[in-house]
């Protein structure tokens, strides 16, 4: 791996968005660096955390995003440049602190990293961050490729400090998840010494008076964006259509006129610095044509704040016609991609464009619609989520009081669909089963005759369950908590988190046991390991026909993907196709075509089931739910 | 070498877990070591859940291009599944495109749970060879079972690539940057996987 720590001025390399946000914190002298998590955000930390100690840095993972803003908050109000990163919905969760510390500034270079995940490919919303900065009055920058990404971290502490505010990044994952070469500046040898000034307090009150002060550092903002090298255009002097990007939008912008052969027709205005906007910037620019086409990720915010411009100064523009998400010439939801860019171009310039002979596209969806099967996300094989479910229904149905699971975020998300067995009903954010829970065990008492469960990961119930399971126990709910604990933060990388014994940088750790904090919240507590199938269905059958409460039933099993890094495969598994009985058995093929596990095949000419042992990572769950024992498992 | 396009569009696609990810980044890092401008992009968040998974790979000798090749601009299709392969071309594909394909299938879990069908292997390469410029094949998967790990099937499939001779990479290239990406172990054996692959791929 390519160490970003490497002090080589000059050297080219190849960088995914996220190291080239933690190389410009190496290069800004960054001290204290803090995060929950969290895709497409987690590898700024992950990376920073790798080169810690030969840096002399302060990493951690924080138990969630609030925690971390204040983390790296605190070395910025000592003196030292701190960096916090999180994905989106993180910064629903920092938002309490971040719209104070607006209020009382700080003083060493503090910038916030938001990773947004548009389509939400690895997230439960899809929401644009970038109207926190202006709920906050805070200045945001947003990245279009790998080599801005750095430049703009680095440019974001000086801006920090010289305003003594916090100051917002916006990434997106086309920006963050992708991979370009970035060419590296020198390190800084040195930093100052941390040092709170107790003459100067911290105190978002007055918060009338701290909001006037806020509103004179914006404006110097502005100010300052009006010469920034982040914002230039490109194009003709009096095009057509002048496109207005920011972050991802750029690129495709510009391979789309280049595709579409309009270089002469349209203009790019590309947007660095998109809040607050550089007033007479974006004024100059707007008088270079009077159609206007706004492309950029998600939520028309750039489109809505330079409208706001132009009304304020209307009478001197004259009549413009704006494009964009408002008339749905780019879609007001989901990504940006290459082919949306180059229609909606298409469509306001009228322009034809054939990215390839339509005979040779008829040709390959017609083969494609006929041979290629669908391939749904599932759970890994031999992931202790898939067991956990399959316990979950059997339970359920054993039950047959119409129990259901109130879900939660994590890889165990999957529960809603075929390898979870749609068992999870609910999904929101990080801890709300365990919050919804608490209100649906109440209802009893309105007639609620249904078992309410909810399922939590490990890192998650550090994170935001511990107060819903104090909300349960104090205010007398009552229902079965299910702490999916697979010994690692699975869905963003495997993080270490309070319950693993390891920090960020490697250290031993202790270990904040998960049974002993639910004993102490109240809750009545067992633990079982999930691979144990007919153990795991039989406790979770009494915990269903127990009294009422809080209970918590701990599904203790490392993630399988962590497991194989560290030990060989517990069994060889294998089917006996003599006492396989196929179709023909009356088990309507329980292990392909109820449990589903990715390991296991149907091999079409036996008509019986098969291990592909190249995915079978030799859990042996599938040999004990085999009611003809023909799956069988040996000690490797 | 020089590229005979510029951008040079690849793509590297299979199902989650495959390493297709870490093929792009050896790829992409090879190639930057050589001056190249190199963006790559990927398909996301169903990287480790067995889902259909990509990278695209944009070789350039001047710009820095999107994470996303557009419609029907696939230069090389590096197919980690034979199903994945196609799937591939139907939307980036074009009469020109070169296709590296792993024979070994991979079944979805609707093919596993009986609600859909996995087609013949033979049928996909004829389509695949019938839908692109030029076809290379191996069992890359078979050749990694047979070292003792499946993890090393996207090496395999380099070295694979290598011997094709379409786009600017050689051994030593390999060697150097793999040396730095993991752990010194793991070199020999690597080595071996992509010499294996070497061997084994033949254009059909």
């Amino acid at each position: 791996m390519i160490s970003i720590a490497q002090n080589t001025p000059g050297k080219t390399v190849l960088l995914m968005g996220n190291e080239a946000i933690a190389r410009g914190a190496l290069e800004a002298g960054v001290k204290v660096c803090a995060a929950y998590p969290g895709n497409p955000s987690s590898e700024i930390i992950g990376t920073l955390a790798k080169v810690a100690k030969e840096m002399g840095l302060h990493v951690e993972w924080s138990v969630n995003e609030k925690v971390a803003l204040e983390v790296a908050a605190a070395a910025s109000l000592a003196g030292l440049r701190g960096l916090c990163a999180m994905k989106q919905n993180g910064l629903n969760v920092a938002s309490d602190f971040l719209l104070n510390l607006n209020l009382t500034g700080c003083k060493g270079g503090l910038v916030l990293v938001v990773a947004d995940d548009p389509a939400a490919v690895s997230s439960s919303n899809e929401e644009d961050s970038r109207i926190f900065a202006k709920l906050a009055d805070l200045p945001l920058l947003e990245p279009a490729d790998f080599q801005e990404a750095k430049e703009m971290t680095k440019m974001a502490f000086e801006i920090s400090e010289k305003l003594e505010l916090p100051v917002l990044i916006r990434s997106v994952t086309r920006v963050s998840h992708a991979r370009g070469n970035v060419s590296l500046d020198e390190l800084p040898k040195s930093g100052p010494k941390p040092k709170f000034e107790t003459s100067q307090p911290r105190l978002a009150f007055p918060a009338t008076a701290n909001h006037k002060v806020l509103h004179e550092k914006l404006n110097k903002a502005k100010q300052m964006f009006e010469e920034s090298a982040f914002n230039f255009y490109r194009g003709p002097k009096k095009p057509e259509w002048m496109l207005v990007t920011s972050g991802s939008g750029w690129m495709y912008a510009l391979e789309a006129v280049v595709n579409l052969k309009v270089q002469d027709r349209v203009g790019i205005l590309k947007v660095g610095t998109t809040w607050p906007l550089p007033e007479n910037f974006v004024l100059n620019h707007l008088t270079k044509s009077d159609r206007i086409l706004f492309i950029e990720e998600v939520d028309p915010f750039l489109e809505n704040n330079v409208k706001e411009i132009y009304a304020q100064n209307c009478l001197d523009l004259g009549l413009k016609a704006f494009s964009g998400k408002a008339n749905k010439i780019v879609p007001d939801v989901g990504e940006l991609n290459p082919e949306i860019v180059t229609h909606a171009i298409m469509n306001l310039l009228n322009v034809l464009y054939e990215p390839r002979p339509a005979e040779y596209a008829q040709r390959v969806h017609e083969a494609t619609s006929e041979l290629v099967p669908t391939r749904a996300l599932g759970f890994c094989a031999g992931c202790p989520h898939r067991a956990t479910y399959w316990a979950i229904k059997v339970a359920l149905a054993l039950d047959g009081k119409g129990g259901f699971v109130l879900g939660d975020i994590g890889c165990y998300s999957l529960g809603m669909g075929p390898s979870g067995f749609g068992q999870m009903k609910t999904l929101h954010a990080m801890g709300s089963g365990a919050g919804l829970a608490c209100g649906f065990g109440q209802l009893d008492r309105f007639g609620l005759e249904q078992p309410v469960l909810a399922v939590c990961g490990d890192s998650t119930f550090y994170h935001a369950a511990m107060p819903a399971l104090a909300n349960a126990y104090y205010n007398g709910a009552s229902f079965l908590l299910l702490l999916l604990d697979n010994s690692a933060t699975a869905m963003t990388g495997f993080q270490p988190h309070p319950g693993t014994g390891s920090t960020a940088t490697g250290n031993e750790a202790p270990v904040i046991d998960l049974k002993a904090i639910c004993e102490v919240f109240g809750a009545r507590v067992e633990v079982v390991d999930p691979f144990d199938v007919a153990t795991t269905v039989e406790t979770l059958l009494r915990l269903l026909q127990d009294e009422k409460g809080v209970k918590v039933l701990i599904l203790k099993r490392e993630c399988a993907l962590v497991s194989a890094k560290h030990q060989k495969r517990p069994y060889k598994v294998e089917v006996d196709t003599k006492r396989c009985l196929g179709e023909s058995c009356g088990c309507n093929r329980l292990c392909t075509r109820i449990f589903k596990c990715p390991g296991l095949m149907w091999d079409m000419e036996s008509g019986k089931a098969c291990v592909d042992e190249a995915i079978c990572t030799g859990c042996g769950v599938c040999a004990e739910i085999c009611p003809a024992t023909a799956i069988r498992k040996e000690a490797a | 070498m020089f590229l005979s396009k510029d951008p040079f569009n690849v793509i590297i696609g299979g199902v989650g877990g495959q390493g297709n990810v870490l093929a792009s980044q050896i790829l992409g890092e090879i190639l930057v070591s050589q001056g190249y401008v190199i963006t790559i992009g990927e398909t996301y968040g169903a990287s480790q859940r067995g889902g259909a998974v990509m990278s695209h790979l944009r070789i350039s000798g001047k710009d820095q291009f999107s994470p996303l090749i557009p419609e029907g601009q696939c230069d090389l299709l590096v197919a980690l599944e034979p199903v994945e392969g196609l799937r591939i071309l139907d939307f980036y594909g074009n009469p020109k495109v070169m296709t590296l394909l792993n024979t070994r299938t991979i079944h979805p879990i609707d093919v596993i749970s009986g609600d859909a069908t996995y087609p013949e292997v033979s049928r996909i390469i004829s389509e695949i060879k019938e839908l692109s410029r030029r076809v290379w094949t191996l069992n890359a998967t078979e050749i990694a079972l047979e070292m003792g790990d499946p993890i090393f099937s996207n090496i395999v499939m380099l070295g694979a690539l290598c011997a094709m001779d379409v786009l600017p990479i050689n051994r030593e290239g390999f060697e150097s940057i793999i040396k730095d990406l993991l752990p010194s172990r793991r070199l020999d054996e690597n080595m071996k996987a992509f010499d294996k692959g070497r061997e084994a791929v033949q254009e059909i």
